[in-house]
């Protein structure tokens, strides 16, 4: 435990209930102005549809709520903290500029209804956004209407759908790796194609021969994710499109690894027909906790039919607005043109960094998974040695012979000041350490967190039970998951 | 690069100490003729103070301080200011899905909360973390009902907004699963009697909005009974959850899928908001998304964890009941927070402050032209139809940098020259005077016209 000290240290934080338990009649953090208009009888306006009581809905003073949620904030980990190695993830720095610039009256208070003649400021943002993505991903045209990377995908599937039916029949299947994400197959089902699995060859890439037998009429796209899940990129992917395009197949790329690639190679340029993208990884918009996301689709020319409306234009007047009459369009995939929000927060993330920064960005993501890999080479197994591009992932063959799995070396890494890396993904590693630095880590952060592996790795060796009953500095110790699925406690109630 | 946290000295030790001759060496897994060789055609790199300016350019393209009196989905509520406090605490904004529970209490114990909260307004038994937003909710919950009953196509009410209705095409379109739509009276509320022969033994559920598009309050019980006595469901969407506040939540329904943008989100041009769906237990099962749920550590302390994964893509994969992972959580919170601050008392007293602005300027509008639907209760919206265009009538009132109603002639052309009006507690009396004043003149010179018209056509 000797590493400990040099990044995590124990500090006092302060226990917090429930807000309902603070509740009490009579407090109140909110005070409404003086009505300016007839106050009205509302039993007579709504009659047997006004409601008679809020249930146990709280009554607390707005510095409760302060505390109430200050408190439960120091009881996360975050990115503002330190490293967050989550495979696949891209837990990369999210700029305090994108907070400012989201939160400008004429953006945040704008009414998604309001005429265009006043909307020509969120529409050129629009627009400047669509352009800078068009040339990051080589692609044609595309849609910023999708909320997250899964809703992308679901944009996408239904876009090969409406091609593949206007080619004559929409075909029955679609071929997902064996290393895929787990909302690609999710997708598929949503719009109801039978899912194929392929399977990946010993270098951790699709197996072409495979896909060549696989590969035939009734399968309407591939969806593959490049560089996969294994942070490996796909050599061969010209004879991959290839082959998919041979058969009328469409090649769909899952851009959840996109920050291998910004500027150094673009997906359009590799025969990719359609992808999307996440903003909430590649172009720095927080997660939040788990959301909001935004998911783009990117597509190539023979696609722009079908594209869900509305579709955003440059009017004859120069002005923009969208356009809704789309007879081949896939339709409406949600209310309004998307996530703004996250727009916004895209856009500024990409001219704060222009062309040279953004191919810096990827260079040193690249750089960071690559120093990490060499850092922990032979103290944890690496089941594939194909070149690793923006993450990493190592199994926990060695240390599993002594009863520690992946799971529990990532709880002990959290003893360390460090949020776990991705475990057991992707399925296809066994017992998967999946580590993805991203390029917002300093060489300091790495090599503090190469030392707390190696460490830990000792660890293993010398007293495998301490590590088995990690994480021994947080609040809770682990939790029972088990008694919360089997009965579900998924609300407060009086007692 | 300002963001990243390197000097060419570490980057050259970091090459070295992986043994590599340059950066270069690392792409080399790229096949060449594939390599960008060139500068990506984006903006040049700018200062923090260039793109902030630019930025506050495009917001004053924007509308940027109009009064407005477009809802139609999409509210304009105050945001008491310590959301934005709390939820830029960097614990919140940056932290990543709260897989990892023994540091992520925080984002867990408030999801918990807001899944509390959503019961209490909704009186459900279970809500989950969120959906993306209210269309793609009523889609999913749509879905839900279909996968619960084993029947496979949908009665829709006319009177759910139309986007969302959109969206639920382009779910069901791939499901297989055919849309009946059913109108509305001449009060706006559902024909219960259309609805009845329209509900064939295979359809899964009923899918209404209350308070529906027009601002009307369903009769949500004799509905109930309607798709309960065909043993479908009843979905209900709420689109204005401010109206929970003071209108008796649907609890006859099955699932109710909402939209929680009122409470504390910025209207923000459409996004991001934030969906939900509340069922009851025995439901759960079925339900789509992310769910807390409390649990105990090993030392017996309480504590929250995510729940039923099962359900869920990452474990499920193709069989899952949905292929959402990313949810809108950071929203979630801002709701979570405001429905804290209003809370009991508060929630029901800004409900009726949007009520009376409402029944106000309905009242106004309904000295000079026609306010339609007036037979039944109606919460802060509400249908004015004018003897002009509505767009001719909105470009004169935009020139009092007020944003009048949303025109309806796109989604119910039979009801003329009509406009879809909300208030709520942001709209002032005065902003409310000068649109009535606008169409009270456009109502005035049609007449006069009108007038001369009859005049000319005595002479001749």
């Amino acid at each position: 435990m000797k590493h400990m000290t040099r990044k995590a240290t124990r500090h006092t934080n302060q226990n917090e209930g429930l807000i309902f338990e603070k509740s009490s009649p009579g407090k109140a953090a909110w005070k409404l102005p003086p009505l300016d208009v007839p106050e009205v009888d509302t039993r007579e306006l709504l009659g047997a549809s006004e409601r008679k009581h809020l249930g146990n809905m709280p009554e607390v003073s707005e510095i409760e709520i302060i505390r109430h949620f200050t408190r439960l904030s120091t009881w996360n980990y975050a990115i503002d903290l330190g490293m967050y190695p989550l495979g696949s993830c891209t837990m990369k720095y999210n700029p305090r500029v994108n907070e400012v610039v989201s939160r400008l009256d004429g953006l945040a208070n704008g009414h998604p209804y309001q005429p265009e003649k006043v909307s020509q400021g969120a529409l050129r943002i629009l627009q400047t956004l669509s352009d800078c993505l068009l040339d990051i991903t080589g692609m044609d045209a595309i849609t910023l209407q999708p909320a997250a990377g899964a809703h992308g995908e679901l944009t996408g599937l239904l876009m090969v759908r409406a091609y593949q039916q206007s080619k004559g029949a929409p075909r029955k299947k679609i071929l997902i790796p064996d290393s895929a994400h787990g909302t690609n197959p999710a997708t598929a089902a949503m719009v109801g194609y039978a899912v194929e699995n392929l399977k990946s060859n010993a270098r951790g890439m699709v197996d072409v021969a495979a896909l060549t037998s696989q590969m035939n009429e009734d399968v309407a796209a591939l969806m593959l994710t490049n560089p996969n899940t294994l942070g490996v990129f796909e050599q061969e992917i010209h004879k991959i499109a290839d082959i998919m395009h041979a058969k009328g197949g469409l090649l769909y790329m899952d851009g959840a690894n996109m920050n291998a690639l910004v500027g150094k190679v673009r997906p359009g340029d590799f025969s990719v027909d359609l992808m999307h993208l996440n903003l909430h990884k590649t172009f720095s918009t927080p997660h939040g906790g788990g959301g909001p996301g935004s998911g783009p689709v990117a597509i190539k020319k023979i696609l722009e039919p079908f594209l869900p409306t509305p579709v955003l234009i440059a009017k004859p007047d120069g002005t923009l607005g969208f356009e809704y009459n789309r007879p081949q369009s896939v339709g409406r995939v949600r209310a309004f043109y998307g996530n703004f929000g996250m727009f916004v927060r895209a856009l500024a993330y990409t001219l704060a960094n222009g062309p040279d920064g953004l191919r810096q960005t990827t260079e040193d993501a690249v750089l960071n998974a690559n120093y990490i890999r060499k850092g922990l080479e032979g103290v944890y197994d690496l089941p594939y040695s194909t070149p690793t591009m923006h993450e990493v992932v190592f199994s926990d063959k060695v240390q599993a012979k002594k009863g520690v799995k992946t799971m529990d070396i990532a709880k002990r890494l959290i003893d360390y000041g460090f949020h776990p890396y991705t475990t057991a993904f992707p399925l296809i590693v066994p017992g998967a350490l999946m580590i993805e630095p991203t390029e917002s880590e300093s060489k300091e952060e790495m090599d503090l967190f190469i030392e707390a592996m190696k460490s830990i790795a000792d660890e293993v060796e010398e007293d495998p039970q301490m590590v088995l009953a990690a994480p021994h500095t947080t609040r809770v110790s682990r939790l029972d998951e088990v008694a919360a699925a089997r009965k579900p406690v998924l609300r407060w109630k009086p007692s | 690069m300002r963001y990243l946290p390197k000097s060419p000295a570490d980057r050259e030790a970091m090459l070295k100490a992986i043994g590599a001759r340059s950066i270069d060496d690392l792409f080399a897994p790229i096949p060449a003729e594939y390599r960008l060789n060139r500068d990506l055609k984006v903006p040049r790199q700018m200062a923090e103070s260039e793109i902030v300016d630019w930025f506050r350019e495009r917001a004053r393209e924007n509308g940027d301080g109009f009064a407005t009196f477009l809802g139609a989905g999409a509210y304009y509520h105050y945001r008491p200011v310590i959301i934005d406090s709390l939820i830029s605490r960097g614990e919140f904004l940056t932290a990543y899905t709260p897989y990892q529970a023994e540091i992520s209490q925080g984002t867990l114990q408030s999801i918990f909360e807001f899944q509390t909260m959503i019961c209490e307004l909704t009186g459900m038994e279970v809500a989950n973390a969120s959906m993306y937003d209210g269309s793609t909710a009523a889609a999913e919950g749509v879905m839900m009902a279909a996968r619960l009953t084993g029947r496979h196509s949908v009665a829709i009410a006319r009177s759910v907004h139309p986007e969302y209705r959109e969206v639920l095409a382009t779910y069901a379109h791939h499901q297989g699963m055919p849309l009946a739509t059913v109108s509305f009276t001449d009060n706006a509320r559902l024909d219960l009697k259309e609805l009845d022969k329209s509900i064939t033994p295979d359809i899964a559920c009923v899918l209404i909005q209350s308070p529906n598009f027009f601002g009307t309050i369903e009769d949500v019980a004799a509905i109930a009974d309607i798709a309960h006595k065909h043993g479908a469901m009843l979905v209900v969407s709420i689109a204005e959850a401010v109206s929970l506040g003071i209108v008796e939540p649907p609890r006859q329904a099955d699932i109710i899928a909402m939209e929680a943008q009122s409470f504390g989100v910025p209207l923000t041009f459409g996004g991001p908001y934030c969906g939900v769906i509340a069922t009851r237990e025995q439901y759960v099962r079925q339900m789509p998304g992310r769910l807390v749920g409390q649990t105990t550590d090993r030392n017996g302390k309480r504590g929250f964890v995510l729940t039923l994964a099962t359900r869920e893509q990452h474990i499920r994969r193709e069989k899952a009941t949905s292929n959402i992972c990313t949810n809108q959580a950071l929203i979630a919170l801002m709701a979570n927070i405001f429905m804290t601050i209003y809370g009991k008392v508060g929630l029901r007293e800004l409900a009726k402050h949007n009520l009376a602005k409402a029944a106000y300027a309905a009242q106004q509008f309904g000295k000079h032209a026609k306010v339609l639907f007036s037979g039944a209760p109606r919460f802060n919206e509400f249908v004015v139809q004018t003897s002009e265009d509505p767009y001719a009538i909105n470009g004169r009132i935009l020139e009092h940098k007020i944003v009048g109603g949303l025109p309806l002639k796109k989604s119910y052309p039979e009801l003329g020259n009509a406009a879809l009006w909300c208030c709520t507690e942001m709209s002032t009396r005065a902003a409310i005077d000068t649109a009535v004043g606008s169409v009270a003149e456009s109502e005035r010179s049609v007449k006069s016209a009108k007038e001369q018209g009859d005049v000319q056509e005595v002479a001749r």
